[in-house]
C-alpha cells in the first residue's frame, strides 16, 4: 500500500483520554439500574473447613434484606462448575469448582453463602448477621509440604494433591550434561503476587425475565470468553447473554477470568428477576480474585570451560491454590519455552507439576510464566559468569542466538526475528556500562558501605498469543485468531469493531492510527468500537500481548479488503480497470491522471445508494477479517539496573534503570513507552516489594493494602528507554507486543543488581523480594555472622 | 443528619445517615462517580477530592464531616468548559492509562501545585506518596505535573 503513514510512529495524544480526565468514564461500579439489588457474598475466614449449618434467620429478618442463599441453596442453578479451559495433560485432576461451595471451605474467601439487599450497606450489615458452623480441618500452603505423603488433602476426591505433570523435551540433554565442564545449579522462588488492578472487581447483571435475556456488566478482560463459558456454567444459551466490558480500570491478567461473582450475580437476577450488583472490598478482592507467580523453579544450565551452554534442565512446581481457575494450569507452559531465554544449546529439558493449596486459586498475571522463567535464566546466567570468570554482559554475548529469521531455541520454538547484541550494546553504552563498573571496582577498593551493582537481564518473551494449531497441540481449549470489521459509514466516517478488550492499553487510539493510514482517512474520523459481545460478534479478548499482533493486524487486513472492495466500485464508477487505479491518501486515482479520482468517502456513499454497482457487488462498504497468526511474536531487549545498596541497612536503591526494547514496528510510542515505564515498575516491585504472605493454618496475612506493600512514585526513579527495530516476520505489520515485557526483563535485571553489589562479599542467592532485613541478613552471613 | 455541602461550586443539602463516608455521599447521593474507590484502608488516594482547597481522601471524611465545607471533583476541574492545565497535562504526556486512580492522582496533583507551585520530580513522588497507580509506572505522571506546574506559573506571571 502506497499511502504515507501520517499517523503510525506517532504524534498523536489518545483519543481514551478525554472521558477519563473529566471523570465521564463508565466503570462497573458506577452503573446503576431500576429497582437494582446488592449482593455481599459471605466467605469462609478459614484455609480449610467443612461448612455444618448455616443459619441466615437474623439476615433474612434485617433491614432491606430480600434473599440470603447458601452454597447448597444454588446448587440447581448451575449446569456445569465454573471453567478451566486449559487442561494440560491427558490426566490433568480437575477438582469441582462450584461458584458458592457447598460443603467445604478450600481457602479463605471461598464463598458459602450471599445476601442480597437493596443496598450495598443494608447486604453488608446482613451478611455479619450469617452465622456459619465451620469445622476447621488442617489446611496446605506450602507446594513442596503439599505433595508430602501425610499432607492434608484440598480435595477429599483426590488421593493426593498433585492435579498434572507436564514435561517437554528438545534433543538429548543427559548427553549435553555429561560432556559439560560446568554445571549450574539453582533453586529459585517466586512469591506469590496480587495483582492490584486499580479497580476492583465488581458486576451488575439486568435480566428481562420475560425474553430470558441477560445483560452482564463485568470488569473484565475477556468479554466474549466469558459470554461462552458462563453461559455453559448457568445453562443460559448463548445468544441470550450479553456481556459488556465497559471501561476497566487495569487487569494484569487478574480479570482474565472467569469469576464466581460473575456467575452468582447471573443466577441471582434469574432467580430474583431483578437488577443485581456486586462490587469488591479491596480486601475481599485479595482473596477474591486470582493471585500470580508462586512457582519453585530448579534450574540446571551444562556449559563448556567458555561458558557456552550446552543444556538446559527445568524443574517446577506451581501452586494452583485450592481450584483451577481459568488457564492456571498453562501458565507454566507459556513459560516452558523460555528457560533457554535468548540464548543457544543442544538440549533442554522442561518439567512442572501443578499442586493445590489451601489458598486463594492463582492464574495468569502480567507476563504469566515468561517472568518466572526469565528470573530463573538470568540469574542463572549472572551465576555462570561468576563461575566462569567474565563479565555478565560477555557470558551473554557467548551464548546469544545468531541473528536471523525462524531461529531454533533450545526450547523447540523458532523465534520470528533475532538480533540481540547490538540491542545488548546499545543499552551498555547508554548507561556507560564501563564507567559503572569503573566506579564500582573504586567503591571495593575504598570500603565505601554504599554498595553499586549493575544488574543485566537480556530477556527475549513469546507473545502475541497465539496459533490456534500450537494452543490446540497444547491441549487449550480456544483459539488464538482475532476479528475485526471495517466499516465505511455513508457520511464517510469509519466505524471499526475491534475483538480486543483494552483496559488501559490505548486500542483505540492505535487502532486508530492504523486505519487512518491505511485508509487516508483522518484520525479524528475513525471510530473503535469494543468490550460488548453485542457490537462485536467474534473476540478473543485482550491478554498475553496479542493485542496489537493479532488484534491490530486483523483490522488492517480489514482496511486492505475494504480498499479492494473501494478500488472495484471507483474503477466501475471511473469507468477503468481497477488495474488502472492507484490508491493514495484515501484516494482512487486513475494511474497518471490524477484528477480523475474518487475518495474513498465518495465510495462509500456510492456504496450505500447502490445505484450504480458493479456486476455481483453487495451494497455497502464494510469489511471483516479474522487473523490467527502463523506464529508467536519475540519481543526482547536489555534492561540494565544500577542499585545502591546500604551495607550497614541492607536498603536497595535503584539509581538507574535502562531499557532497550525492540518490539519491532510501532504504532504509538507514546503508548509504548507507558507499557513499559508501568510494567518494569510492576517487575521491579516484584523484586523488591512485593509478597503474599499465608500462615500454615491458610490465613492470607497480606489481607490488605496495609501490609501488602504496592510501591507509589516514591518508590522509582525514572526509566530510560531506547529501542531498536526488529520487524517481526509473525505479521504483515511487522509488530510484536509490549504489553508484559516490562514486567519479564525488570525482575531479574534489579536482583542481578542487588546480588552483584553483594557479590565480592560473597553472597550469590538472594530470595525475593530484596527486602532490606533479607539483604541485611545475607550480608551478615557472608561475613560470617549468624543470618 | 442533614447536611450542606457546597460541591464544585454548587450547594447541596441533603439527608446522609451519619457513617455514609464523604465518597459515597458524592458517588450515589449527588451521582458524581467520576470519583473512584479503589480500596478499603485508605491507602490508593482513587478517591482524592479538594476539601476546603486541600486534597484530601474522600474515603477517611464522613459526609457529615464536611458539612458547610466546599468540594472540588475531577468533575469541578474544568471551567467554563476549559480544562484544567493538569487535565491538559496528563493527557499530552500520556499520564493515564486505565483512568481509573486518574481523577484522585489530578487532585492531589491540584492540592499539591496549590502548596508548592515548583516542586521538583523528587517532591513530586514524595507527595503523592498516598496515590497508587498500576498502569504507568508514575513516570508520565510526574512528566505531567511538572509540566503542568510551569503552565500554571507561565499563566500566574502573566496575570
Amino acid at each position: 500500500m502506497a499511502t504515507a503513514e501520517r499517523f503510525t510512529g506517532g504524534g498523536v495524544l489518545r483519543k481514551e483520554d478525554p472521558t477519563l480526565l473529566t471523570g465521564q468514564g463508565t466503570f462497573v461500579e458506577s452503573i446503576t439500574l431500576p429497582g437494582m439489588l446488592h449482593a455481599v457474598f459471605v466467605r469462609s475466614p478459614f484455609g480449610s473447613a467443612d461448612i455444618g449449618a448455616i443459619d441466615a434467620e437474623a439476615a433474612r429478618a434485617a433491614p432491606g434484606v430480600v434473599a440470603v442463599f447458601t452454597g447448597g441453596d444454588l446448587k440447581d442453578e448451575w449446569a456445569a462448575g465454573l471453567p478451566m479451559a486449559w487442561p494440560v495433560t491427558a490426566d490433568i485432576r480437575i477438582p469441582d469448582h462450584w461458584p458458592l461451595t457447598p460443603d467445604v471451605a478450600r481457602y479463605a474467601g471461598d464463598a458459602v453463602a450471599v445476601v442480597v439487599a437493596g443496598t450495598r450497606a443494608q447486604a453488608k450489615d446482613a451478611a455479619e448477621l450469617v452465622s456459619v458452623d465451620y469445622d476447621e480441618r488442617p489446611a496446605v500452603v506450602d507446594v513442596e509440604r503439599a505433595l508430602e505423603g501425610d499432607a492434608p488433602r484440598v480435595h477429599d476426591a483426590l488421593e493426593d494433591n498433585r492435579s498434572y505433570t507436564w514435561t517437554l523435551s528438545n534433543g538429548d540433554v543427559d548427553a549435553a550434561f555429561d560432556k559439560a565442564d560446568v554445571v549450574i545449579t539453582r533453586r529459585t522462588t517466586q512469591p506469590r503476587l496480587i495483582p492490584n488492578a486499580m479497580e476492583p472487581r465488581a458486576v451488575v447483571v439486568q435480566p428481562v425475565p420475560a425474553a430470558g435475556d441477560f445483560t452482564m456488566w463485568s470488569t473484565t478482560q475477556i468479554p466474549h470468553i466469558s459470554r461462552i463459558l458462563l453461559a455453559l456454567t448457568l445453562g443460559i444459551p448463548e445468544s441470550r447473554l450479553r456481556v459488556i466490558a465497559p471501561d476497566v480500570g487495569g487487569g494484569f491478567g487478574s480479570k482474565l477470568n472467569v469469576y464466581a461473582e460473575e456467575a452468582a450475580c447471573l443466577a441471582l437476577a434469574r432467580r430474583l428477576r431483578r437488577p443485581i450488583k456486586w462490587v469488591a472490598e479491596r480486601s475481599e478482592d485479595y482473596q477474591a480474585t486470582i493471585h500470580g507467580r508462586d512457582q519453585i523453579q530448579q534450574l540446571e544450565l551444562a556449559a563448556d570451560s567458555e561458558g557456552r551452554i550446552l543444556g538446559y534442565r527445568v524443574k517446577l512446581l506451581a501452586n494452583m491454590g485450592a481450584y483451577l481457575q481459568l488457564v492456571a494450569p498453562g501458565v507454566p507452559l507459556l513459560g516452558a519455552f523460555l528457560y533457554c531465554g535468548s540464548y543457544g544449546g543442544e538440549a533442554y529439558h522442561f518439567e512442572c507439576t501443578g499442586v493445590f493449596t489451601n489458598t486463594t486459586p492463582t492464574d495468569a498475571y502480567r507476563g504469566a510464566g515468561r517472568p518466572e522463567a526469565t528470573y530463573a535464566i538470568e540469574l542463572a546466567m549472572d551465576a555462570l559468569a561468576r563461575e566462569i570468570g567474565v563479565d555478565p554482559a560477555e557470558i551473554r554475548r557467548r551464548n546469544f542466538l545468531p541473528t536471523g529469521d525462524m531461529v531454533a531455541s533450545p526450547g523447540g520454538l523458532q523465534f520470528d526475528t533475532t538480533d540481540y547484541g547490538p540491542n545488548l550494546e546499545r543499552a551498555l553504552d547508554l548507561l556507560g556500562y564501563d564507567d559503572v563498573r569503573a566506579e564500582q571496582a573504586a567503591r571495593r577498593e575504598r570500603g565505601d558501605p554504599r554498595l553499586l551493582g549493575i544488574g543485566i537481564s537480556t530477556y527475549v518473551e513469546m507473545c502475541g498469543l497465539a496459533p490456534s494449531q500450537v494452543l490446540g497441540s497444547l491441549n487449550y481449549g480456544a483459539g488464538g485468531w482475532e476479528a475485526a470489521t471495517v466499516r465505511l459509514l455513508p457520511t464517510g466516517k469509519v466505524e471499526v469493531v475491534t475483538g480486543t478488550s483494552p483496559h488501559g492499553q490505548g486500542h483505540e487510539t492505535s487502532w486508530s492510527q492504523i486505519v487512518a493510514d491505511r485508509l487516508g482517512v483522518d484520525f479524528d474520523d475513525v471510530t473503535v468500537l469494543h468490550g460488548d459481545t453485542a457490537i462485536a460478534p467474534h473476540g478473543m479478548n485482550t491478554y498475553g500481548s496479542r493485542s496489537v499482533s493479532v488484534g491490530g493486524v486483523a483490522v488492517h487486513q480489514a482496511c486492505g479488503r475494504v480498499v479492494d472492495k473501494g478500488r472495484r466500485l471507483a474503477a466501475h464508477l471511473l469507468e477503468v480497470s481497477p488495474d488502472d487505479l492507484e490508491f493514495e491518501a484515501g484516494r482512487f486515482a486513475v494511474k497518471g491522471v490524477p484528477d480523475r479520482s474518487k475518495t474513498i468517502q465518495e465510495i462509500a456513499f456510492a456504496a450505500w445508494t447502490a445505484h450504480s454497482l458493479p456486476e455481483g457487488e453487495e451494497p455497502g462498504l464494510t469489511a471483516d477479517a479474522v487473523f490467527d497468526p502463523p506464529n508467536f511474536t519475540f519481543p526482547f531487549g536489555s534492561h540494565l539496573c544500577v542499585v545502591e545498596v546500604d551495607g550497614e541497612t541492607g536498603a536497595v536503591e535503584i539509581l538507574r534503570y535502562v531499557a532497550v526494547d525492540d518490539c519491532g514496528n510501532v504504532i504509538n510510542p507514546q503508548i509504548v513507552d507507558g507499557q513499559l515505564h508501568g510494567g518494569i515498575a510492576q517487575g521491579i516491585a516484584a523484586a523488591l516489594y512485593e509478597e503474599a504472605a499465608y500462615s500454615e493454618e491458610g490465613t492470607l496475612a497480606t489481607s490488605s493494602m496495609l501490609n501488602y506493600l504496592v510501591p507509589s512514585a516514591a518508590e522509582f526513579p525514572s526509566f530510560e528507554l531506547d529501542r531498536t527495530v526488529t520487524p517481526s516476520n509473525s505479521n504483515p505489520m511487522g509488530v510484536k507486543g509490549i504489553g508484559e515485557a516490562g514486567t519479564i526483563a525488570s525482575t531479574p535485571a534489579v536482583m542481578n543488581a542487588v546480588i552483584d553489589a553483594l557479590s565480592h562479599l560473597g553472597v550469590t542467592e538472594l530470595d525475593l523480594p530484596a527486602t532490606p532485613e533479607r539483604v541485611w541478613r545475607a550480608i551478615r552471613s557472608a561475613k560470617g555472622g549468624a543470618a | 443528619m442533614r447536611i450542606s455541602v457546597t460541591v464544585n461550586g454548587e450547594r447541596h443539602d441533603g439527608d446522609v445517615e451519619p457513617r455514609t463516608l464523604l465518597v459515597y455521599f458524592l458517588r450515589e447521593t449527588l451521582g458524581l462517580t467520576g470519583t473512584n474507590v479503589g480500596c478499603d484502608t485508605s491507602s490508593c488516594g482513587a478517591c482524592t477530592v479538594l476539601l476546603d482547597g486541600q486534597s484530601a481522601k474522600s474515603c477517611t471524611v464522613l459526609a457529615v464531616q464536611a458539612d458547610g465545607s466546599e468540594v472540588t471533583t475531577v468533575e469541578g476541574l474544568a471551567r467554563n468548559g476549559e480544562w484544567h492545565p493538569i487535565q491538559h497535562a496528563f493527557h499530552e504526556h500520556h499520564g493515564l492509562q486505565c483512568g481509573f486512580c486518574t481523577p484522585g492522582m489530578m487532585m492531589a496533583a491540584v492540592g499539591l501545585l496549590s502548596e508548592d507551585p515548583d516542586p521538583d520530580e523528587a517532591g513530586i513522588r514524595l507527595a503523592l506518596e498516598g496515590n497508587l497507580c498500576r498502569c504507568t509506572g508514575y513516570q508520565n505522571i510526574v512528566t505531567a505535573i511538572l509540566a503542568a506546574g510551569k503552565k500554571m506559573r507561565a499563566a500566574e506571571g502573566e496575570n
